[in-house]
C-alpha cells in the first residue's frame, strides 16, 4: 500500500493525540471550544458524508503493519490489489520511522496549566521548574499518554494501536471505513491466538505463522 | 516391537512411584500434611481435602480452558525442541510424552464407561462388573474414536478406516479434521511435515498398548481445501495382534 502514505503527508489534515481530544476537562476548560461537538469538524464531514452505520462497513481495509517495541517490521500484509509496492528495505524504514514518530508524539502531547488560587509567587523568583513542572498536566491524567492515534488524509486513514506490551498495530483503511477499533480488536484477538500461542513463534520476531495469515484473511474477507 | 517393554517399565515406574508412600505410617504421613502446609510450596485447602480426596466423577463434565492448554501444549513442543536431531525426533519425544497419559487415561475411561451404565457411584473398587476390556480390534478402535476423544477433546472423531491395501491389513487410520491441539500451531516451512498431534498419537498408543494391543501410532499431515490442519493418526497393530485377532475371530470372540 502506503502510496498514500508518502502522497498524502501534503495534504494531512489532522495530527490528533487522543488525550487532548478524548479530554472533557480540556473542552470544560476553555470555552472558545463549542463543546456541543462531541466530534470535530472534519470527522463530522465524513460522518454525514458516509452512509449510516447501519451495518458494520468495511469499504476497505488495504493494508496492516505490526511493528515490535524496538521499533523493528515484524509483520506487513496487504488486502487490496492495486496498492503501489513498496520494497521490503522502505517497509522497515516505514516502521522505524514511524515508531519515532510515535514516541515523539507521545512526548509533546499538550500539558493544560492547572488553575491555582495563585498563593506561591514565591516559587518563581527561586528560578527552578517546579512550579512549571507542578502546575501543568495533561487533560485528563487517568488516561495515559499514547501519542499518535490516527492520521488522517483524504485517501486513507492510519490507525494505530499500541499493546500494553508496546508492540503496535498500524492499519490503513478507507477514510469511510467505520468501526477500526473493532477490526483492530478482532486483528489483536487473531495475534494473541495464533502468534502469541504457536511455539514455534520467537518473540519480537518477524511473524510467519501460517494460521494467523490464513484466519485474518479469512475474517477480512468475510466482513467485506 | 519396543512396545511392551516400555509398557513394563511404565508400571513399574509408577509401582516403585506409588510403594513408599503406602509404606509410610499413617501419623508420619499426617505430618506431611502439615508441613507442606507451611511450605509454600504444595498448597492443601484450610479443610485438609486435596484433590486425591475427591470423587473421580468430580470433574467429569467440567471444561478446561483451552487457552492455558495451549500455552502448555506450547511449552511442551518447546521442550520437546530441545536437543532434537529431526523432525522425526521431535515427533518421538512428543509421542513419549503422550504416552504415559494414555496408559493412565484408560483406567478413568473405564472407570466412567461403567460407573454411568451402573449406579455404582459409591464406590469403584466394588463396583458389581467389572468394565468391558476390548479383546477385538474394531472394539478398541470404536473405544478410541467414540469414548477416548469424547474424554480428551469433547467430541468423537471424524473418521475411522481400514488399509484397503491387501499387503497391510494391519493398519488403520482415525481421522481428525481440526485436532485441538494444533489449533494454535503453526510449524515453520522448513518444518511442514512436522504434525504436533504426535502426542495424541502417543496417547492412543498408550491406551492401545494398556489394552494389550502392541502398537504403533503415527500422526500425518493430510491437508484439504475445507480443512487445512487434517490429521490422520496411522494405528499399525504389531505380528502377535494379527495372529490373536485370527485366533479371536475363529472362536467366535466379540
Amino acid at each position: 500500500m502506503a502510496v498514500p502514505a508518502y502522497r498524502g503527508t501534503n495534504n494531512l489534515q489532522s495530527l490528533r493525540t487522543p488525550n487532548t481530544s478524548r479530554a472533557t476537562l480540556w473542552r470544560s476548560k476553555q470555552p472558545q471550544f463549542d463543546s456541543s461537538h462531541n466530534l470535530p469538524e472534519y470527522l463530522e464531514a465524513y460522518q454525514s458524508a458516509s452512509p449510516p452505520l447501519a451495518s458494520p462497513v468495511t469499504l476497505g481495509v488495504f493494508s496492516l503493519i505490526i511493528i515490535n517495541k524496538a521499533g523493528g517490521l515484524i509483520y506487513q500484509r496487504e488486502f487490496q490489489a492495486g496498492l503501489r509496492n513498496l520494497s521490503t528495505n522502505d517497509y522497515l524504514v516505514l516502521a522505524g520511522t514511524f515508531h519515532g514518530v510515535h514516541a515523539i508524539t507521545r512526548s509533546i502531547t499538550p500539558k493544560i496549566p492547572i488553575s491555582q488560587p495563585a498563593p506561591f509567587p514565591a516559587t518563581s523568583s527561586t528560578g527552578t521548574t517546579v512550579p512549571a513542572a507542578s502546575g501543568y498536566s495533561y487533560p485528563n491524567p487517568g488516561v495515559p499518554v499514547s501519542g499518535l492515534d490516527y492520521l488522517e488524509t483524504d485517501k486513507f486513514r492510519m490507525t494505530c494501536f499500541q499493546t500494553l506490551t508496546g508492540t503496535k498495530f498500524l492499519l490503513f483503511t478507507d477514510p469511510l471505513t467505520g468501526h477500526v477499533d473493532t477490526i483492530i480488536q478482532k486483528i489483536y484477538e487473531l495475534y494473541a491466538d495464533y502468534v502469541m500461542k504457536n511455539p514455534f513463534y520467537q518473540i519480537e520476531m518477524p511473524v510467519r505463522c501460517e494460521a494467523f495469515d490464513r484466519h485474518l484473511g479469512a475474517w477480512l474477507r468475510g466482513r467485506t | 516391537m519396543a512396545a511392551p517393554p516400555r509398557h513394563a517399565t511404565m508400571q513399574s515406574i509408577s509401582n516403585g512411584g506409588i510403594a513408599p508412600g503406602i509404606d509410610k505410617p499413617q501419623t508420619q504421613q499426617t505430618q506431611q500434611a502439615q508441613l507442606s502446609q507451611q511450605s509454600p510450596g504444595l498448597r492443601v485447602p484450610s479443610n485438609r481435602k486435596t484433590i486425591y480426596d475427591r470423587h473421580l466423577n468430580r470433574s467429569r463434565n467440567t471444561e478446561l480452558s483451552r487457552a492455558s492448554f495451549a500455552f502448555l501444549f506450547g511449552e511442551m513442543v518447546t521442550y520437546a525442541q530441545r536437543r532434537v536431531t529431526g523432525i522425526q525426533d521431535l515427533e518421538k519425544r512428543l509421542n513419549e510424552q503422550g504416552y504415559p497419559l494414555g496408559l493412565r487415561l484408560l483406567d478413568l475411561l473405564f472407570y466412567r464407561s461403567t460407573s454411568t451404565s451402573s449406579s455404582a457411584l459409591s464406590s469403584s473398587s466394588t463396583s458389581s462388573s467389572p468394565p468391558n476390556r476390548p479383546l477385538r480390534i474394531i472394539t478398541l478402535l470404536h473405544l478410541i474414536h467414540g469414548p477416548l476423544w469424547r474424554l480428551l477433546f469433547g467430541r468423537a472423531a471424524d473418521a475411522l478406516e481400514h488399509s484397503v491395501s491387501p499387503d497391510t491389513p494391519n493398519e488403520y487410520m482415525i481421522t481428525d479434521n481440526d485436532p485441538m491441539v494444533n489449533t494454535y500451531i503453526s510449524a515453520p516451512r522448513d518444518m511442514s511435515m512436522l504434525n504436533c498431534a504426535a502426542y495424541v498419537a502417543g496417547i492412543i498408543e498408550g491406551v492401545c498398548d494398556g489394552c494389550g494391543f502392541e502398537t504403533k501410532v503415527s500422526a500425518h499431515n493430510q491437508p484439504t481445501e475445507l480443512w487445512p490442519s487434517r490429521t490422520v493418526f496411522l494405528v499399525r497393530f504389531g505380528d502377535p495382534v494379527m495372529e490373536r485377532e485370527k485366533v479371536l475371530e475363529r472362536a467366535g470372540v466379540k
